[in-house]
């Protein structure tokens, strides 16, 4: 038997999360796919979730979803998941989709798999791989409950493009009661345009306390740049001050696992190990040759920062601008 | 005002847990276990806000399979006021967890109750929702900024690259993200005094499990890596590498 699976997909401003769209690849291997989108203005999207491997999508257009708005997206997605007959519910593991799976389990009287990497069918159920003690150990998990809600990590999961443009879509009207919308998002602050968000990037630099000072980041900056990178610190760097905590990973900051992460004058407490071991690709530079972070580095160069980052920049502008 | 924080007691992010005899779980034995790192910042929230407005109670609650108070009395010795002990729940059933507060939290009648955001053991970040959504109250999670303005309490969540403001009525749950404050080390005079703080033990309510686990094991050992070279001439080997043989480029 097929599983029945609906997929959360993410959008905010009118465009769809990759993360999103990597779930429902997933589910469409996994199963049978349908798609929900929550917002206002939003049934464009739906292209965008049928080429993804969704086979129905259903539109839960909503003045008032124009912002976030937890409880509310979580009727919306219950409502979608009681259409389709959904056993299942996989939403991507970003900031809105940690915070809104929860409510929707809780709302269903289910449990979540959070930040799941790996999901396979056994028989009539969906296994689920996570890591946990962030990362030192993954654990697999059956569900008691129906309907299963999962939350997928970013850059883990292929994405696929070859589904159908012109899935077949239905619009859902949600009825809202006074109480219904309990959690106001009032605005998003301003972002910081062009960063390229840490769990999102497909390569990630990141600097330790081996740089010395605050102001010797902008080797690790400079780098980054040239890469299109998100960039990273160690805890050391953080709880000095030197850079803030939105930047921090490790067990007690992100976790990422992007296709190249390069780690300068870091020297991998377990902790920073916990957060980034998962990459596909690490690059270590560290003058100390027994630093732990080389016992997980594909590539490593003993060496000082200050001379190697600079060349390893200009190299990678020569090969990457030619 | 009633102010409860919510704890978990979990290894220390140092330890290098070992799969147990049951597959399921870890070995116990040789670890520190500590309060969750994110709820000091739920606790020195809590009793920020207590002294700031002269007057209030901060209930410390923890659902612990084992029952053990350490992490309370740490808590106690920071200074919150009382503590609730309920023995049972489980470390990776969050949506059991969350059943068993709820029931505890409800007639306690907290304004605010408090969480850290995740819990290092589990990282599943689902209890503060679930509350939430059992208590039928409105909730924020990865705070990094709680100010009340009269019966509301407006926060700053973290998302990707940016931050929501968050706007909810009283009593609302808040899920503590590093950054919100500096936890403060407990003094001798609060170690002393935690020792005649009261904790009260409860036993759990029968809460259904929603989860099992099958299996647990250490992450697949990476394969292993290379010394490339010493020192910038080593640089274009390594890009030479990433790109033809790891075909990161």
């Amino acid at each position: 038997m097929a599983h029945s699976i609906l997929v959360f997909v993410e959008q905010r401003d009118g465009k769809v999360k990759r993360a999103g769209l990597e779930a429902l690849s997933e589910a469409a291997r996994l199963g049978d796919a349908s798609a929900v989108l929550v917002g206002s203005g939003i049934a464009a999207l739906a292209a965008d979730a049928g080429r993804a491997g969704a086979r129905k999508v259903y539109v839960v257009d909503e003045p008032r979803f124009k912002l976030y708005a937890p409880e509310g997206y979580a009727r919306a997605i219950l409502l979608a998941a009681q259409k389709s007959g959904a056993t299942h519910l996989f939403l991507a593991a970003t900031a809105m989709g940690k915070d809104l799976a929860p409510t929707v389990a809780a709302m269903a009287g289910s449990a979540v798999a959070t930040d799941c990497t790996g999901l396979s069918s056994e028989g009539d159920r969906i296994v689920a791989r996570r890591p946990v003690y962030a990362g030192k150990m993954t654990v697999q998990i059956g569900f008691k409950k129906s309907p299963a809600v999962y939350t997928l990590r970013p850059n883990v999961f292929p994405l696929s493009r070859d589904g159908n443009a012109s899935p077949a879509v239905e619009e859902l009207k949600l009825t809202l009661g006074e109480g219904d919308l309990r959690t106001l998002v009032k605005e998003v602050a301003a972002t910081s345009a062009g960063k390229v968000e840490l769990t999102e990037a497909s390569i990630v630099v990141t600097a330790g306390r081996g740089l010395g000072s605050p102001e010797s980041f902008k080797l690790r900056d400079e780098l980054a740049a040239v890469l299109g990178a998100a960039v990273g610190a160690s805890r050391a760097v953080v709880d000095n001050g030197w850079r803030p905590h939105s930047e921090q990973v490790g067990q007690t900051g992100k976790t990422v696992s992007p296709n190249l992460y390069i780690a300068i004058a870091v020297s991998g407490a377990i902790q920073h190990l916990a957060g980034m071991s998962s990459s596909k690709v690490i690059v270590a530079i560290n003058k100390d040759p027994d630093a732990p972070i080389f016992k997980v580095a594909n590539y490593g160069i003993v060496g000082d920062a200050f001379e190697v980052v600079p060349a390893l920049t200009e190299e990678f502008r020569k090969v990457l601008h030619h | 005002m009633i102010l409860a924080v919510c704890l978990k007691r979990v290894p220390d992010t140092n330890a290098r847990p070992t799969v147990g005899p049951d597959g399921k779980s870890i070995n116990p034995q040789g670890i520190e276990f500590v309060i969750n790192p994110y709820d000091e910042f739920a606790i020195e929230e809590a009793l920020r806000i207590r002294d700031k407005a002269g007057s209030g109670e901060v209930v410390g609650v923890t659902v612990d399979p084992d029952g053990n108070e350490s992490i309370l009395r740490k808590a106690l010795a920071m200074g919150v006021d009382r503590g609730i002990l309920v023995k049972g729940g489980s470390t990776f059933d969050g949506a059991m967890t969350a059943e068993i507060l709820a029931g505890v939290l409800k007639p306690l009648g907290a304004s605010l109750i408090l969480f850290g955001k995740q819990a290092v053991d589990s990282d599943s970040c689902q209890v503060p929702g679930m509350v939430a959504e059992h208590l039928k109250v409105p909730r924020a999670t990865v705070v990094t900024k709680l100010e009340i303005q009269g019966d509301k309490v407006v926060c700053r969540r973290q998302i990707e690259g940016s931050e929501e403001v968050v706007e909810m009525a009283m009593p609302c749950v808040v899920a503590a993200q590093k950054g919100l404050n500096e936890p403060r080390y407990p003094s001798l005079k609060g170690i002393m005094a935690a020792k005649k703080k009261p904790v009260e033990t409860k036993g759990a309510p029968a809460a259904e499990p929603r989860i099992e686990i099958l299996k647990m094991e250490p992450p697949a050992p990476r394969p292993p890596g290379r010394i490339v070279g010493r020192g910038k001439d080593a640089v274009p080997e390594l890009v030479r590498l990433l790109r033809d043989e790891a075909k990161v480029l």
